[in-house]
């Protein structure tokens, strides 16, 4: 089962730091972030890259992004 | 377009922006900014807050025409790359207090982050005491974060409160190039509504245009960088992220060979420029600032960039600022360069106080 992170609207580093107890808990699998600000979807592609997890990046139609993060 | 997009938003963006902030800002102190004060957000607002008349202590009063330039130069950079997203609802009146409460604890040391960073390679040694003071609140601020501290969600608003900010920066425009007055009282003294400094660290400033257009790049860099210098330290202490650290590192670095180059580089803890030298209050001050701008999600100036972004929650912290300096002259609280004034200490304990409940308290509502 995916897991599912919604970081829409939430100020720094709250969706960073969010994703990587997330990641952190799940060890291996998916997880799906959805964000709505460019700074956190940097911010969360980059520490899941160092991390070794697979980054996917969908846009979604109310403006914000899904970031599928997979290991 | 997209490649300078990916540059400034690549590990080189940060360090890219410290490098230039670092060159510009002692630039600035050559062509007339007090010393080690080329850029400092809470200097620069509290010059504006006394302009604005809301204290009058008449050394440090003017329209400081960075932060209209740095606000400018953060919009355009938001539109440009379709980064422009009015929102608000994440606590607004919060982070107005945050952002009184950031201004108390930063004039007691007399400056901000970013000038704490520029009167370290400006060798102001009582910066050190200001940095680990910095250090110890973005701790404290990360201690809440981990206990579930949140302001909530801000939510997609209406496009006309993205204008406000840009609204508000054009009327200090004009009021910085007309400075109205509306008489004299009997002693000959200006009556207002505009004051701006005879003498003082206010009456010192670079040309407008020069000032504006360095204000400009600046903005425009650090938005598209995400540039923060307290989410530099947070970053590290808290994901191991030394993305923004790294420009953090530049900004010092480029201050301090350009100080030398300029001949404004003067090691030593006396004789500093707008500074005084009790260690407990720079410390303490900073202790203060940093818990308020990491319990807000960034630096001042990264809430100007993002109030230049439509964030209308990080310009409730940039006015909390403004009117937190009035306050902090009015009541005697802020520090000068002879030191601590009568009610410094009262304010750092106040301010500790309503900060700390604020980490107590704020937490995400859930649905």
């Amino acid at each position: 089962m995916t897991e599912v992170l919604d970081a829409r609207g939430l100020s720094c580093p709250q969706p960073a730091m969010l994703t990587r107890q997330a990641l952190q808990k799940l060890g291996k699998g998916t997880l799906e972030v959805l964000v709505d600000s460019p700074t956190a979807r940097e911010n969360i592609s980059r520490l899941a890259r160092e991390a070794s997890w697979k980054v996917e990046i969908q846009q979604q139609a109310d403006g914000s992004v899904k970031l599928i993060l997979s290991k | 377009m997209s490649a300078i997009s990916c540059f400034l938003t690549s590990r080189w963006g940060p360090i890219l922006t410290g490098a230039i902030v670092g060159i510009l800002a002692p630039v600035l102190v050559k062509l007339g900014n007090p010393g080690n004060m080329g850029v400092c957000m809470v200097c620069f607002t509290r010059d504006i807050a006394g302009a604005l008349g809301l204290h009058r202590a008449s050394v440090v009063q003017y329209i400081r025409p960075e932060i209209i330039g740095l606000f400018f130069g953060a919009l355009i950079g938001a539109l440009a790359f379709g980064e422009f997203k009015p929102r608000t609802g994440s606590a607004p009146l919060v982070r107005f207090l945050l952002g009184t409460f950031a201004s108390f604890g930063a004039l007691l040391f007399l400056g901000c982050p970013w000038r704490a960073y520029l009167r370290l390679a400006g060798g102001d040694w009582n910066a050190i005491f200001a940095i680990l003071g910095l250090i110890a609140g973005i701790g404290i601020g990360i201690g809440f974060l981990k206990m579930g501290y949140s302001l909530g969600r801000n939510h997609p608003a209406t496009t006309a409160v993205g204008w406000v900010m840009p609204a508000v920066m054009v009327a200090l425009l004009v009021l910085l190039l007309l400075a109205p007055q509306f008489g004299r009282d009997a002693s000959g003294n200006p009556t207002g509504p505009i004051f701006f400094s005879e003498k003082g660290p206010g009456s010192q400033h670079a040309p407008i245009v020069i000032a504006i257009v360095a204000g400009l790049a600046i903005g425009f860099l650090a938005q598209r960088s995400r540039f923060c210098t307290v989410g530099a330290i947070r970053d590290v202490i808290l994901l191991r992220d030394s993305h923004l650290l790294n420009g953090i590192l530049a900004f010092i670095v480029f201050a301090f060979i350009t100080n030398l180059i300029l001949g404004q580089f003067h090691p030593g803890f006396t004789n500093q420029p707008v500074a005084h030298t009790n260690a407990m209050f720079n410390f303490g001050g900073m202790v203060l600032a940093g818990l308020a701008f990491t319990l807000a999600g960034g630096c001042p100036g990264r809430q100007l960039f993002l109030s230049g972004e439509g964030d209308a929650d990080a310009a409730m912290f940039v006015i909390g600022m403004i009117v937190g300096a009035g306050f902090s002259h009015t009541y005697s609280a802020t520090a000068t360069p002879n030191g601590p004034s009568a009610f410094s200490a009262l304010a750092l304990i106040v301010g500790l106080l309503v900060c700390i409940i604020i980490g107590f308290t704020m937490r995400e509502r859930k649905a």
